[in-house]
């Protein structure tokens, strides 16, 4: 997590760059992405035909030469600002105008370690993939990489990759297997039929994924090690932080539910049971659920809210203290928040992820309505309407909130009170 | 003569009940059947269901000559909406029919001229000939036929049959009579435990494709 | 104008089938169908089964009846009989080689197209039967070998087309930087979160057909939309493991094209002509995963187009001269009732515009749909003689160009077109909108 304990909580409001101007120096700019901190804008730039740049609150990247193509531009969460780049036809990952050293013939997934200290990509060269830690290239490269993952802590990388080759229309070969995963580049000894969604022990030390063993049994695999039960279908696995154990959605001839390590732990069945978490204390669980075909809400221990939806429910979020969860609902194409299974009344045309409080007693999200973004406090909405907004921070006492804005195509940074809203 | 009576009796007694009671309880038990199997496994029919689009459909389809198919099979369509019709009508409004339920409770209500009866059995059993024609020429119908199909036929024929013999005093009677009754209590016997079950489901069936097709395909299904 | 005759083999080899067979056990198939029977069909099923009276009247309906010489073993009903009646009657207990058998009728003569469902009395979907058959015989590991190939494609890759993670990457930057030769600030925007609409494409359009995307992004680019495409898995949104009756990987990839939609924050997703994979969007795969509806509303082209038509947002220079006819695909008609909206489009776009009959819902598929297509080049004569009577309607157009508005479909027609030597040529609606719409000068 990135400490905001140094960031300018006091300054109320900073126009950051004004963003219509940058236009008047290029022949376009991209969509802009604002700093964690807020201290800073940035977009990728045309500057000539097929050349490009980075520029960051009005000025452009100090750069040899300026890249071919350009994307995925992103601030790391420790305020780095990266983007995926081509320069001689080889690809890199540019982070503050520093290329790695090393390019490759293609570069993409860049995902960074909760600190933001570690980036890591999926790579290509010579028709070889591999994954790509701080410019560091795994020693092994496969014929093909998928389901890229990187530790919370930025330790390990891992993805699913072919380590048989398989011929065109190989049908009874690829039911043998011929995927796995590997870490840091080492494939796990045994190979499934398929290997998805890895996730890592919060240390970084141990890897789970959902596998097919044949083209009918789904189960859950730790460090190569399937689970003994198999079920007709899992979903994503997560590891519980405390007690280590491996939990994940998984399908039953009755519906869906939760099993922990193999072993199901909820009473309930649902029509659907995905996106599980498990609370900071480690105490209780909530996942997505479907309480019967069509309608969605959320369920914490295996006890669906009343309030069901139809369209869908996504983000859930548990507050800081486990106490509370928070998450969007949709029906009929309308997006409303739900805090503890109670609607705000307020309709939106789009929802961010729900933000807790440090002390959890508010809850904020970015929203969309009528084409203008901004912000709804505890179901409060900001009276600035914005052509864009990035998801608000809470200072750590829990009494400002940053707000990141552009207004008229000008990039502000705001602090404003939560009394304000 | 004796031997004929206690026979009748029994036909028109006592399994008349049995023949109504089986046929009641099986068709409720076939439908609560079916709407268990729908709560059971295929919940989100219910969300696709819509009473407008049921209606549609199920219009366009008891209307002869109202869809495509039906235009496309005039022979067909003829036949088979005539023969619906005088399955309906007859059980219900023969005035011998009626005076049986007079007889027993009391009630009555309009019926049939004789002499249209007739000419409506007439018709019914000539839709049976050309059912039984259609399986016996056409390819398409002869290559999905089953001997089920010739016994449903038979059994849906034979208390037309039967009782146009025993309104025209054909030889015996009583023994046509006798097996009228009985052919018309194994229709309903029949009903809920064979193909005539279409009797029960055609209007779900119906229901739900034209909900489907109305509600979710936003197209028409005639 | 006389057809020539499409020789059909009489006994078709396909490894998936056979090998399948050969590895297929009694014991299996009976545990299967009762799986199927007990644990996954329901009402619908056994209202299908119990109430049709064989009366024959579906017959017409099919494609592959009347183009065979209306012989009663392609009729809707006798594809029934010789498939699901079969494992009634005998209580499951049916052997590999019938398996084999009744996997290629389900999978190969029948497309699934519901048209049968509109001819029949009492509104019996044989259709549904078939897809029950064909999920027997997924659970059996008997399908034909290359639509099974490509469910594995869908398995490992979420794409059609074993398009590797920077090949669709690389396809869209390249279209972009083709396309930016005739609109020089034109983008393919990447993952742009908030965007009003992702759009996303089938397998083979990044494969082969990369030129589709250059003209959907000159068209969205010309329009002034706000739009992105996702870098990452669930772009694709095409679905043959619903057709194999791999229905856990048809959930597993809607879910990934869903989330992606929902990751990016997009309003709704706007799809390419594709017809198969607007019914897997909006009707099948969503459904498996109990979303009722696609939990973010689903366009396809055609109602798109109909809006950039309306809108004015996209005009037209000079209406397209040649003569052109539509062939409605079955999964976007009778699928969702675009008919009207694509007549609109195309008399919009072209001058000479003919209909085929019949015509709307009551269309007569293309015969590749369903997966049909996808079982590939060992089928191929039976799926261009099962549609004779396609090539007949639409050489009866006298149209020069046949506007088919999926991509199934198209590839269909022009197997059909080659196979029958039809005087036409196929195209999107796409193709003729980027020839015809009003361009921004260069410079």
């Amino acid at each position: 997590m990135v400490d905001s304990v140094n960031w300018d909580w006091t300054t109320g409001e900073k126009l950051v760059s004004d963003i219509n101007e940058w236009k008047a120096s290029y022949n376009w700019v991209e969509e802009p992405y604002a700093s964690p901190d807020g201290e800073k804008v940035a977009a990728i730039v045309n500057t000539d035909e097929a050349e490009f740049n980075v520029c960051e609150n009005g000025k452009a990247w100090e750069i040899e030469a300026p890249f071919e193509k350009a994307w995925c531009l992103r601030f790391s969460p420790d305020g780095r600002l990266t983007v995926i780049a081509s320069m001689d036809s080889a690809w890199t990952v540019v982070a503050d105008g520093e290329p790695w050293e090393e390019s490759y013939d293609f570069v993409w997934d860049m995902r960074f370690s909760e600190d933001g200290k570690t980036i890591a990509a999926a790579a290509q060269q010579e028709g070889e993939y591999m994954m790509v830690k701080d410019g560091v290239p795994w020693e092994n490269s496969f014929g093909f990489i998928t389901c890229m993952a990187l530790s919370p802590g930025g330790e390990n990388t891992a993805a699913t990759v072919q380590t048989v080759p398989l011929g065109q229309a190989e049908v009874f070969k690829f039911q043998k297997g011929c995927y796995t995963a590997a870490v840091n580049g080492d494939a796990w000894d045994k190979n499934f039929v398929n290997v998805w969604n890895m996730s890592f022990s919060p240390d970084g030390s141990k890897l789970a994924a959902e596998v097919r063993l044949n083209l009918y049994d789904y189960t859950i695999v730790v460090d190569g090690q399937p689970w003994e039960q198999t079920f007709g279908c899992v979903w994503e696995p997560i590891f519980h932080p405390e007690k280590g154990t491996v939990v994940s959605p998984v399908r039953t001839a009755e519906g869906w539910t939760i099993a922990e390590d193999g072993n199901i732990i909820w009473d309930s069945r649902f029509a659907q049971v995905w996106h599980q978490k498990i609370s900071p204390d480690g105490n209780k669980l909530a996942a997505i659920v479907a309480t019967e075909f069509g309608r969605w809400t959320v369920a914490v221990d295996g006890k669906a809210w009343g309030v069901t939806f139809g369209d869908m429910v996504t983000d859930a979020v548990f507050s800081p203290d486990s106490s509370r969860v928070a998450c969007i609902g949709t029906e009929n194409q309308i997006y409303k928040i739900v805090v503890d299974g109670k609607v705000w009344n307020s309709e939106f045309d789009m929802i961010w992820k729900p933000v807790f409080s440090p002390d959890s007693k508010d809850v904020i999200v970015k929203i969309e309505k009528d084409g203008k973004r901004t912000f709804a406090l505890n179901n409060k909405i900001w009276n600035r309407m914005c052509d864009e907004v990035w998801d608000p921070v809470f200072s750590p006492d829990g009494s400002k909130i940053l707000c990141r804005t552009v207004e008229d195509g000008k990039y502000y940074r705001r602090i404003v009170p939560v009394s304000e809203f | 003569m004796d031997d004929f009576n206690s026979l009748y009796n029994f036909v028109s007694g006592p399994l008349v009940w049995v023949a109504f009671i089986v046929f009641i309880c099986g068709s409720i038990y076939r439908i609560y059947r079916l709407f268990s199997l729908v709560n059971k496994k295929e919940k989100f029919i219910y969300t696709i269901m819509s009473f407008k689009y049921s209606l549609r459909s199920i219009i366009h389809w008891i209307i002869p000559f109202a869809s495509l198919n039906w235009r496309k099979h005039p022979v067909m369509t003829v036949t088979t909406f005539l023969f619906h019709i005088g399955l309906v009508i007859m059980p219900l409004f023969l005035g011998a029919h009626v005076i049986l339920f007079n007889d027993a409770w009391g009630i009555s209500w309009w019926t049939l001229p004789d002499g249209l009866a007739d000419t409506v059995t007439l018709i019914v059993i000539t839709c049976c000939v050309v059912f039984l024609l259609r399986r016996l020429v056409l390819r398409e119908v002869k290559y999905v036929t089953t001997p089920s199909d010739f016994v449903l036929l038979a059994i849906a024929a034979a208390p037309f049959i039967t009782g146009f013999f025993a309104d025209q005093q054909y030889c015996n009677y009583r023994f046509w009579l006798i097996l009228h009754i009985l052919s018309g209590e194994i229709v309903l016997v029949a009903i809920p435990f064979t193909r005539l079950s279409h009797m029960l489901y055609a209007v779900f069936t119906r229901a739900y494709i034209g909900s489907e097709f109305g509600n979710i395909r936003h197209a028409r299904d005639w | 104008m006389v057809l020539p005759v499409i020789k059909v083999e009489d006994k078709i080899i396909d490894d998936g089938l056979d090998k399948g067979m050969e590895k297929l056990t009694q014991d299996r198939i009976e545990n299967v169908i009762d799986q199927v029977m007990s644990g996954e069909t329901g009402a619908r099923l056994k209202a299908y089964v119990e109430t049709c009276v064989h009366c024959g009247l579906c017959s017409d309906a099919c494609h592959a009846y009347l183009s065979r010489d209306r012989d009663p073993k392609f009729s809707p009903a006798g594809k029934v009989k010789r498939t699901m009646s079969v494992i009634l009657k005998k209580g499951g207990k049916v052997t590999p080689a019938f398996i084999r058998d009744a996997s290629e009728i389900a999978s190969t003569e029948c497309n699934a197209c519901k048209r049968c469902a509109m001819y029949c009395p009492f509104g019996i979907d044989p259709a549904y039967i078939m897809l029950v058959v064909r999920r027997i015989c997924h659970l059996c590991g008997v399908t034909p070998l290359y639509i099974q190939d490509t469910a594995h494609s869908h398995a490992v890759t979420q794409n059609q087309m074993w398009v590797k993670e920077d090949e669709w990457i690389d396809t869209l930057q390249w279209q972009e930087e083709d396309a930016r030769e005739e609109m020089p600030n034109l983008r393919i925007p990447l993952d742009k979160e908030g965007a009003d609409f992702m759009y996303s494409v089938i397998g083979p359009e990044p494969k082969f057909l990369a030129g589709l995307i250059y003209q959907a992004a000159y068209i969205f680019n010309v329009a002034g939309l706000n739009w992105t495409m996702p870098s990452f898995p669930g772009w694709d949104n095409s679905d043959m493991a619903m057709y194999t009756g791999d229905n856990e990987i048809m959930g597993r990839n809607k879910r990934f094209h869903f989330e992606a939609a929902q990751r990016l924050k997009v309003k709704r997703i706007v799809m390419g002509e594709c017809g198969h994979a607007f019914r897997s969007v909006y009707d099948m795969g969503n459904r498996w995963l109990s979303w009722a509806m696609p939990p973010v509303p689903m366009v396809h082209a055609i109602e798109f187009y109909y809006e950039l038509l309306t809108t004015g947002k996209i005009k037209v220079k000079e209406k397209y001269k040649k003569s052109v006819t539509l062939h409605d695909p079955c999964n976007v008609v009778r699928g969702r009732g675009l008919h009207e909206k694509a007549r609109y489009v195309i008399n919009e776009l072209c001058e000479d515009f003919r209909e085929m009959h019949p015509n709307r819902e009551h269309n007569y598929c293309c015969n590749a749909g369903g997966g049909v297509i996808n079982c590939g080049p060992p089928f191929k004569n039976k799926r261009v003689a099962n549609n004779r009577v396609k090539a007949k309607q639409c050489a009866d157009t006298g149209a020069e160009i046949l506007i088919t508005p999926c991509h199934n479909c198209h590839s269909g027609m022009e197997d059909i077109v080659l196979g029958y030597k039809l005087d036409m040529h196929v195209k999107f609606i796409s193709d003729i909108m980027y020839e015809v719409m009003e361009k921004p000068e260069i410079g």
